[in-house]
């Protein structure tokens, strides 16, 4: 259906899509609602998987307490996309593929190594969500293809991840910088492994490896946290607008990447699995 | 184009209508159902004045395509107050001064009762953020979260009341 000729899109929520019509984008010849299909709405448990169907609204992963006590930055990032109306119909698949540098999940998924199922006209495939978005508002799903489902394994013991974002306000903001943090801890609290993606600071979410190789193999101590910091801010290439410099950017990033690192490790070290 | 029929609950009643698929359920409840208690603000999501219940999920009515209402239930202002006079919510809002304007009332009330239905008793920050998709700008808000934590607390005694007897 979505492979003939003119313009077709699908949708979720619409919370970006109707809007951006009214901003006099382009109406489509088509447009699909996505939500009807029941694989698409709905999460579950497969194995130690998370399966969260694309269009799935971002409350429903709060009601979730399994996911919740699995994955709570991920739940804790979809939960900060708009009001409650907005959380009624928002969803990860329609965040992912909006393809906003800003999109408060993504950095979550992609430091949870969340994977993208897509479907077209010649099959399904399945990648990296960091994947899928490759510039502002553009992403690498071809004609015809759509997101949907994300897939997320259940984290192994002493592991935990964390999200945060800095906006001027408490509520309804679009992000000035966003930090996904995710951590694992050995008995002794020092860290196995570590993932740091940042949101808002570039194009697409950038994944921060020096901050990551920063951490791994030792405790994490105040010296480490400043190494983190330092390399969170120059793995940063952020524009200038209304919401915050350049600078500025850089600088809440190296900050924001270290809260959400410790907010993690606390998460980790009294995680029960 | 042509018209898509939708047949939906609207404040309980089974409610049939006409409407094109480029139309949002906005517009289709106030131009083709009548129900004109629910605002256009921004038509973007942002200002909550189209806030429907959608389904047991509050929503802004002007983020869903019109078809997308077919077999719904949806609760709009126009069915709040009861055979006995007004829901407790309208009743603390007059008596609280909580509009001036009242563009954005119907919109409130809808997210009100929605924070109420999971709610009886929330506390004054759960209150502001249940109506963070909510703009006022006339009231500075205060007497809004006042009159909602008012209608809260005499929902609560007349539960209790009922009870006793």
């Amino acid at each position: 259906m979505l492979a003939g000729d003119g313009d077709r899109k699908v949708y979720a929520g619409a919370t970006d899509f109707i809007p951006q019509l009214r901003m006099g984008r382009p109406e489509p010849d088509y447009a699909v609602d996505l939500k009807r299909i029941p694989r698409l709405t709905g999460l579950r448990l497969v194995g130690d998987t998370w399966v969260i169907g694309a269009a799935t609204p971002s409350i429903r992963l709060t009601e979730e307490e399994t996911l919740v006590a699995d994955l709570p930055g991920l739940v804790e990032a979809a939960a900060l996309i708009g009001s409650d109306q907005i959380q009624s119909r928002a969803s990860l698949g329609g965040n992912l593929c909006n393809a906003s540098p800003a999109a408060d999940s993504v950095p979550a998924m992609v430091v949870n190594e969340g994977r993208a199922v897509i479907s077209g006209p010649n099959g399904t495939r399945t990648i990296p969500v960091a994947s899928v978005v490759t510039g502002p508002g553009r992403t690498s799903l071809a004609k015809g293809e759509f997101v949907v489902e994300i897939e997320f394994d259940r984290p192994p013991a002493r592991t935990a991840d964390a999200y945060l974002r800095f906006i001027p306000r408490t509520e309804m903001d679009i992000a000035v910088v966003g930090a996904g943090a995710r951590l694992s801890l050995d008995e002794e609290g020092r860290c196995v492994s570590a993932a740091v993606a940042l949101g808002a600071v570039a194009p697409t979410v950038v994944r921060v490896p020096a901050a990551e190789n920063a951490l791994v193999g030792r405790p994490i101590t105040d010296s480490a946290l400043e190494q983190v910091a330092a390399e969170a801010s120059a793995a940063c290439n952020p524009i200038d607008d209304k919401r915050g410099t350049k600078e500025y950017r850089r600088q809440v990033a190296g900050v924001l990447a270290v809260r959400a690192l410790k907010l993690a490790a606390s998460r980790a070290a009294n995680s029960t699995r | 184009m042509s018209s898509t029929p939708v047949t939906a609950t609207i404040n309980e009643d089974q409610v049939e209508f006409l409407c094109q698929s480029d139309q949002t359920l906005l517009e289709a409840l106030r131009d083709v159902v009548g129900l004109t208690g629910v605002k256009e603000g921004c038509a973007t999501g942002d200002c909550g004045a189209c806030s429907v219940i959608l389904d047991g999920r509050l929503t802004c009515s002007c983020l869903v395509l019109a078809p997308e209402a077919a077999g719904a239930t949806i609760f709009t202002v126009e069915g709040m107050a009861g055979p006995d006079g007004l829901h407790p919510l309208q009743q603390s809002f007059l008596e609280g001064a909580a509009l001036q304007c009242g563009v954005c009332t119907p919109g409130f009330l809808v997210a009100a009762k929605s924070l109420l239905d999971r709610r009886a008793d929330p506390s004054e920050s759960e209150v502001r953020y249940a109506i963070a998709g909510n703009l006022c700008r006339c009231t500075g808000y205060d007497k809004i979260v006042r009159s909602i934590l008012t209608a809260a607390e005499d929902m609560k005694k007349a539960a209790e009341e009922k009870e006793k007897v």
